[in-house]
């Protein structure tokens, strides 16, 4: 719950910071998904834990030496805001006054991040890709079916949930995939737009249970659109690398550079949105059902009624 | 004057060494998680604090602004943050395991049972 708090509040100063892209990444990451995922963790290994502490004076002694050395570094620090810091006089201004003529969109968060650093993106993607094999090789395939699971039964008995929820669930379908398209004029894009998707599947297997979200969402599609995402980034990059251009550069698409590096950018926001937009439902329901195999069989008949 | 300029990362050291804190201060692997992804907020943090310019707005062109916030740390925190809870459900799924091997996730308990196998095998 407070790292639900922390998270929102996080977003609220990534506003104010005018990183709008990043407070909308950590509204529907950090206050959604994240929580989730450790309150889930936290009904399996138990909510207790051993109060003794290793060494406490020791480890705070460090910290405070260590946090006073930081302090006395950031005296030679630039101020807070300051217009002539290193990091607003390199290739920061380049992005802004250029991305206009180069790419022709108006959200240069998006432009850097789709085009002139694909290449980073891609591999972002990758390490996504990679640590939901990694969560499906530790808990999906070594499951024990004697297993018992302690989870309590899912929340459909409460109507008004249920019916808001019903309601809820395509708009927030519909609202990712706007903000999917929409991530050129403003703030957005694959990521944000994945885990949107994602969080209106979790709200569904909270309410009907592990079971049914994997009658009505089949995993081995998921797996399969998981890694059809990174391959349709990737495959962008041999496209462009085949009419000529370099990897992952995008004006070799179409006839026009511009028209060229739109298609490349939908595209590419395309795979991202599917590979993140998976990757957090395979998460999510991997973990879930390691709780709650058991005894979500018999509650989840009526739900559907 | 230049002494309360700096106070942003003043806030990311004080989140950054609360982290740092509990990685190293507490045996419980959740915990450890915990502290670690407070540390990283503290890094997401002050790469957003950097990018920030004094009257400057978001960076989505417009005719009406001149002046915009750096939008380079803008994309590297936005992939951060999806990467970091990829990976941390990557670390939350090992702690699960080590639960169903040990019965624990205090890290004392779990050296303890690792010696006295070791001990038991020789």
């Amino acid at each position: 719950m407070l790292t639900g708090i922390y998270s929102l509040l996080s977003a609220a100063f990534f506003v104010l910071m005018d990183a709008v892209d990043v407070a909308f990444t950590e509204a529907a990451v950090g206050a959604g998904i994240s929580t989730i995922l450790m309150v889930t963790t936290l009904t399996m290994t138990g909510r207790y834990e051993n109060r003794k502490l290793h060494h406490p004076v020791i480890a705070l002694s460090v910290v405070v030496v260590t946090g006073v050395m930081l302090v006395i570094g950031t005296m030679d620090m630039p101020a807070f805001g300051s217009d002539m810091a290193p990091a607003q006089v390199h290739v920061g201004p380049y992005y802004i006054m250029q991305s206009g003529e180069d790419i022709d969109i108006p959200n240069v968060v998006t432009s850097v991040l789709a085009s002139y650093r694909g290449f980073d993106t891609f591999g972002e993607v990758v390490v996504v890709f990679t640590a939901v094999i990694g969560v499906l090789a530790l808990l999906e395939f070594s499951r024990k079916d004697n297993q018992v699971g302690e989870r309590p039964a899912p929340m459909f008995q409460h109507k008004i949930l249920r019916i808001v929820s019903k309601i809820l669930i395509p708009p927030i379908m519909l609202f990712a995939l706007y903000v999917q398209f929409h991530g050129e004029y403003g703030p957005g894009g694959g990521f944000q737009a994945g885990v949107i998707f994602a969080s209106s599947i979790i709200l569904y297997a909270m309410l009907f249970g592990i079971e049914q979200t994997r009658k009505a969402v089949s995993m081995p599609v998921v797996k399969i659109l998981a890694a059809l995402g990174v391959l349709i980034y990737g495959s962008v990059g041999i496209v462009s690398m085949l009419n000529g251009g370099n990897y992952l550069n995008y004006s070799v698409l179409a006839e026009n550079d511009i028209t060229g590096q739109h298609v490349g950018i939908i595209i590419i926001e395309l795979g991202v949105g599917i590979t993140v937009a998976t990757a957090m439902i395979l998460i999510f329901l991997t973990f879930a059902r390691r709780i709650g195999k058991t005894n979500s069989n018999s509650s989840t008949k009526e739900g559907t009624a | 004057m230049s002494f309360l300029e700096q106070y942003n990362y003043w806030i990311v050291i004080f989140l950054m060494m609360s982290g740092f804190y509990i990685v190293i201060a507490h045996g419980n692997l959740i915990k450890k998680l915990m502290g670690l992804t407070i540390f990283q907020t503290s890094v997401f943090i002050l790469y957003i604090s950097i990018s920030k310019v004094i009257g400057g707005t978001a960076p989505i062109l417009d005719d009406r602004y001149t002046i915009y916030s750096n939008p380079l740390p803008h994309v590297l925190i936005l992939t951060a943050i999806v990467v970091g809870v990829a990976t941390t459900a990557l670390g939350l799924a090992l702690a699960v395991r080590i639960k169903e091997a040990y019965g624990t996730v205090e890290e004392d308990v779990i050296q303890e049972k690792d010696l006295q196998q070791e001990g038991s095998a020789e």
